[in-house]
């Protein structure tokens, strides 16, 4: 421990701390620009200045170490006049043009030119104008107010992966540049728009649509991919105007994918607003609840328990799968699943830990060698992606793959993608086998390329061999994390949205529905499944969008969105979380329990719970846990998968997806539209 | 006065060539191996005892720099770097090292790496330098080719490699740590410090940046002995070093003098005095473009070493003497060196990209003096905002002549403005 004092406070700190950090802990402010505390310090901006006693030049506060018996001063008049020059000078080539900026309100230069500045302008000199740059369809740049702190580039570096951002120029000519013409790759993108402490960098789709303080805050949870990252929902008028991440250390830290951000305005196109039924013609029309309640009761009444089915997930919340799973259950169906066709993952919850992310998110920085086994981090999580990277930055982890060809931010042991490996690894005869000796806490992620494979259970089962051979399944360390891309898989599977006794699952149901054996089915928010097996099933889509679903439904019950209702999320790793409303949702949809719920009065079998806490009280029953907010449920070991189970020597590969267009809402974003044809333009697997 | 004998680059201005067996009969290579052998200590202590002082400009001990490395070092893990980057305006000193005393460089640089512990050296040479380079190059290998350099340099089972690398033309690439980032392929923006270069340096490794100069005298001083440097000069100023005299002078030259001698006699003996007379001298720039100017009636007294010119005011930098007859716009030619830090300043710290460009539109003004009394205080009080408040030394290097041109000069800079104006009401 290092003592020194801070404007003659006293102060004790570990050695290695900066003169910043021992200012912060006697609250003593020091206005920054470049400084954050996640990137490397890059020391440039010099506002951080304050004098050392002894020292003729003051010295820039987050980089300089600290030393025993320092004096530190920040309240001097050398320290104000430092602080006074440096602002003026960031302020003479920077515009005047705040009314029309888009950061005014949340712009550091601004509160800082009012708190550090001097009160009037001396430059009488020409301003520098700078080109704007071409940033992509997520960020609009006005280059002449940059400040050049290279927070965006040394983010996009660093934490992104993406080396896309750089300075060129010298002196005043330096300018912030993307190499790449048609905009800025990567997944995280739009976290620059937040780092930037000027407006130089702002949202493109918010562009000049609201001001700061008009806007209303709510926090909530992201649902858009199975991280359920923490974010903050800003609201004008009823209308989500956009998505900011919410600090979490265990989850997202300060970022956000740039779908989770951006699709936000998804939530207002192709809305489901009102019920809709199918009328003779076979041509879907408007109707009130009553009457699309009718024609259900009237559909379902006339088929026996085992021609019913009823699947879920997309974002589908717990409490919704909960009423439809008891609605069901009251009619003596269970033909219930959430899982995808040919899905591999167990369903008592016993076998938990063969769904979960059992090393956590936060967990990742533990291991010190990590394989990927079917899965493509950086589009089915690129925050996942970014944590990976920063556990390969801190520490010398090496990171194998199985399956799949895109880049990732790190480099990888490619492992080939054929099934054989499995028993290679098992039986000693690999190269990779050292990598995995010589680590003592390794990790697997398993993703949807394993999962959704007919063999995907015996795969399974080799990969906890292997796990189990190198301790990395047992009661101090388990290391294998299933990583889904659905807000609602681990949920569904929480609170049991699966086949019932004598049940069918997902692949049976679609099967029977193409022999025509399944009459009537429940799609709760499912529009990823093979649809056509239903065209000759009665169809009742309950969901928020008009998408694939709804087109070829017969009774159409609109819900709500994430950002329209209070509801229950599990993420991957088992974190139960809960949305909040921010907005009112559009015409007269209703919360998805609610919904069934009524429907089930109208079956004569109403469930037993009039409101959202007795319902709470019911999801209890089944899991006490799933009503604790930000609890982390945890899988007990157990032999999941079958090792002994003969599998197929098809090539591993990771889900093929888009990842701007994974949800009924960002299909429907016209943001999320653009960026999907950048993308392609730059070829995906840049 | 320099004593003949005492001259430590005999051929400085190229009679002979610089071919290796010329150099060998000006005495280099002679018995390296016999201070190769003996420890790093001894070599540090004896630059220590001859009280050298860096050449680069900022006049730092050098041994004291060189006892800054770690003590232990692993295989190929500390590094000499020489800083043969020499860009500052009004100086050429390097230059005539790198072109007619190579020889004496390169084992200043093997010396040198022995004393700090390092394997390898890189000499980073200035761009623009592409003949010097070549000659350069042609040494290196002509030391290899002997055995000098190599695996057992000099036979005395030293590994010792040396590699050139060319910059690519920037001023700021000669501040030690913009030129180990532009030596590592990355643009050279000066890094922050501390962690210094001597606990991580090149890559990262404990390195030392050393002037062309300073390196290139300690073979000398290994051999004659420290007592015999310290002998030369003043006390805290020893030795001998190379004087660029340019501007308003007779015969512009490169000149190897005792520290501490006279400017007048400096100019007058080697430079042919000043055009039109020493009555005819306005200032002097005495040690490179940034150091602050000092007026004639400094320049009468004023000898030329680190402390005497910091106690007026100025500093011996690089001791690149630029003088200025009474011709000279005095406005105009700070306005030049302003243009040229403007130009220079790498962009990465706000008060320099910021501050040089509006110290040299200022100035720009000042030239024909359409401006108002009051924007000399201002020019003033934004040198001082910039100085002392950047990363590196470029901001300071910036502001001081603008501030020694207002401190020395204010008169003429109000009188250009007063008959601006009076002109324009006309």
């Amino acid at each position: 421990m290092i003592n020194l004092t801070v404007d003659g406070i006293e102060v004790k700190l570990p050695e290695g701390s900066t003169v910043m950090q021992a200012c912060e802990s006697v609250n003593a402010e020091i206005p920054i620009f470049c400084f954050h505390e996640r990137l490397s310090i890059a020391g440039n901006c010099r506002m951080c200045l304050v004098e050392i006693a002894g020292s003729p030049k003051p010295i820039a506060s987050c980089a300089f170490p600290i030393a025993e018996g320092m004096e530190v001063i920040t309240t001097s008049k050398k320290v104000k006049d430092a602080r006074e020059g440096v602002m003026e000078f960031l302020l003479i080539n920077h515009p005047l043009d705040c009314p029309i900026c888009d950061q005014g309100g949340e712009c550091d230069l601004q509160d800082q030119a009012l708190y550090y500045g001097r009160g009037m302008s001396r430059y009488s000199e020409d301003k520098r104008a700078v080109d704007d740059k071409p940033f992509g369809p997520l960020i609009k740049t006005a280059m002449t107010r940059c400040i050049h702190c290279t927070r965006c580039v040394r983010f996009m570096d660093e934490v992104a992966g993406v080396h896309e951002l750089g300075a060129i120029g010298r002196g005043e000519d330096m300018e912030i540049i993307s190499v790449a013409e048609s905009g800025l790759g990567g997944e995280l993108s739009g976290n620059i728009i937040d780092l930037c402490p000027v407006g130089a960098l702002t949202s493109a789709p918010y562009a000049f649509t609201a001001r700061p303080w008009e806007l209303k805050h709510t926090n909530s949870i992201d649902v858009l991919d199975a991280i359920g990252s923490s974010i903050r929902i800003d609201s004008k008028d009823e209308k989500v105007m956009r998505i900011l991440p919410r600090l979490n250390e265990e989850v997202n830290e300060e970022w956000l994918g740039d779908k989770s951000r951006f699709a936000c305005d998804g939530l207002a196109n192709q809305r489901l607003d009102s019920p809709y039924r199918k009328n003779s013609k076979g041509k879907l029309e408007k109707c009130n609840w009553d009457e699309a309640f009718d024609t259900i009761f009237k559909k379902i009444t006339k088929f026996k328990n085992n021609e019913i089915a009823a699947l879920a997930i997309g974002n589908s919340c717990i409490e919704s799968m909960v009423t439809l799973k008891d609605l069901m259950s009251g009619l003596n169906v269970s033909n219930l699943d959430s899982r995808s066709e040919l899905s591999s993952l167990p369903i008592k919850a016993s076998e938990r830990c063969g769904w979960l992310f059992n090393p956590k998110i936060s967990g990742i920085e533990k291991f010190d060698s990590l394989t990927i086994i079917g899965s493509n981090p950086r589009y089915e999580a690129p925050i996942l992606e970014s944590r990976i990277r920063k556990a390969w930055l801190n520490s010398d982890m090496s990171i194998g793959r199985i399956g799949g060809d895109c880049m990732l931010s790190y480099p990888l042991i490619e492992l080939g993608s054929k099934t054989s490996i499995f028993d290679d690894l098992l039986n000693n005869s690999h190269s990779y086998n050292k990598v995995l000796e010589a680590s003592s806490r390794p990790g697997f992620i398993i993703g949807e390329g394993v999962i959704n494979r007919k063999d995907g259970y015996g795969i399974i089962g080799k990969i906890r061999k292997i796990a189990e051979k190198y301790n990395a399944f047992n009661e101090e360390w388990n290391g294998l994390g299933f990583l889904h891309t659905s807000a609602g898989t681990v949920g569904a599977l929480e609170v049991g949205f699966v086949p019932g006794n004598k049940g069918k699952n997902t692949t049976e149901i679609i099967n029977s529905a193409h022999k025509g054996k399944i009459k009537f089915v429940w799609l709760l928010n499912t529009d990823d499944c093979d649809l056509d097996a239903f065209s000759n099933s009665f169809i009742v889509y309950q969901g928020h969008h008009g998408d694939k679903a709804a087109e070829i439904a017969d009774v159409i019950l609109p819900g709500r969105a994430y950002t329209e209702k209070e509801a229950t999320y599990v993420n991957t790793e088992g974190r139960v979380q809960r949305t909040q409303q921010a907005v009112q949702s559009p015409g007269d949809s209703k919360e998805d329990w609610k919904i069934v719920r009524a429907f089930s009065s109208i079956l004569g079998k109403p469930l037993p719970y009039n409101n959202i806490s007795e319902l709470r009280n019911r999801i209890e029953k089944i899991n006490p846990y799933l009503t604790v907010e930000n609890y982390v449920i945890n899988g007990c070991l157990s032999n999941i998968g079958d090792p002994d189970l003969k599998i197929s020597n098809h090539d591993i590969n990771p889900l093929d997806i888009n990842y701007y267009m994974t949800c009924p809402i960002s299909r429907f974003s016209e943001t999320m539209a653009k960026c999907s044809m950048q993308s392609k333009k730059n070829g995906k697997k840049n | 006065m320099i004593k003949n004998k005492d001259i430590i680059f005999q051929d400085i201005h190229g009679y002979k060539g610089n071919s290796i067996e010329e150099s060998l009969s000006r005495g280099d290579w002679d018995n390296t191996k016999q201070f190769i052998l003996k420890d790093s200590e001894w070599i540090i202590d004896q630059v220590t005892k001859s009280e050298l002082r860096g050449r680069g400009g900022a006049g730092f001990p050098t041994g004291l720099k060189w006892s800054f490395m770690p003590k232990t070092a692993k295989e190929n893990n500390h590094y000499i770097v020489i800083n043969a980057d020499e860009s500052e305006p009004g100086t050429c000193k390097d230059r005539e090292i790198l072109r007619n005393e190579p020889h004496k460089l390169i084992e200043g640089t093997l010396l040198a790496g022995k004393a700090i512990r390092a394997n390898v050296g890189f000499i980073y040479i200035r761009g623009e330098f592409v003949n010097e380079a070549k000659i350069l190059e042609k040494a290196i290998n002509q030391a290899y080719e002997r055995g000098y350099l190599g695996d057992n340099a000099c036979g005395s089972g030293y590994a010792f490699h040396l590699h050139l690398h060319r910059g690519a033309g920037a001023y700021i690439c000669g501040e030690e740590t913009g030129l180990l980032e532009s030596l590592e392929g990355k643009k050279g923006l000066p890094r922050l410090k501390p962690p210094f270069p001597a606990n991580a340096g090149l890559y990262g490794k404990p390195t030392t940046v050393s002037n062309v100069e300073t390196v290139a005298v300690v073979p000398t001083i290994l051999r004659r002995g420290a007592d015999w440097f310290s002998s030369i000069g003043r006390k805290n100023n020893t030795g001998t070093k190379l004087f660029c005299i340019t501007g308003h002078v007779k015969y512009p030259c490169v000149i190897e003098e005792e520290m501490g001698i006279p400017l007048k006699v400096l100019i007058e003996k080697y430079a042919g005095g000043v055009s039109g007379g020493w009555d005819n001298l306005l200032a002097v720039i005495p040690g490179g473009s940034s150091t602050p100017l000092i007026p004639k009636m400094v320049c009468d007294s004023v000898l030329m070493d680190f402390d005497s010119l910091a106690e007026e005011g100025s500093g011996l930098g690089t001791a690149g003497v630029i003088v200025m007859n009474k011709s000279t716009d005095i406005i105009k030619a700070i306005w030049r060196i302003s243009k040229f830090y403007s130009h220079e300043s790498c962009g990465q710290c706000t008060p320099c990209r910021e501050g040089t460009g509006w110290i040299m539109r200022t100035m720009e003004k000042l030239i024909s003096g359409n401006t108002k009394i009051q924007d000399i205080d201002l020019l003033k009080n934004v040198c001082d905002q910039v100085e002392g408040h950047t990363i590196c030394a470029l901001g300071d290097a910036a502001a001081w002549p603008v501030q020694g041109l207002i401190r020395h000069f204010r008169p003429i800079l109000e009188h250009r403005i007063k008959s601006f104006n009076k002109t324009e009401k006309k």
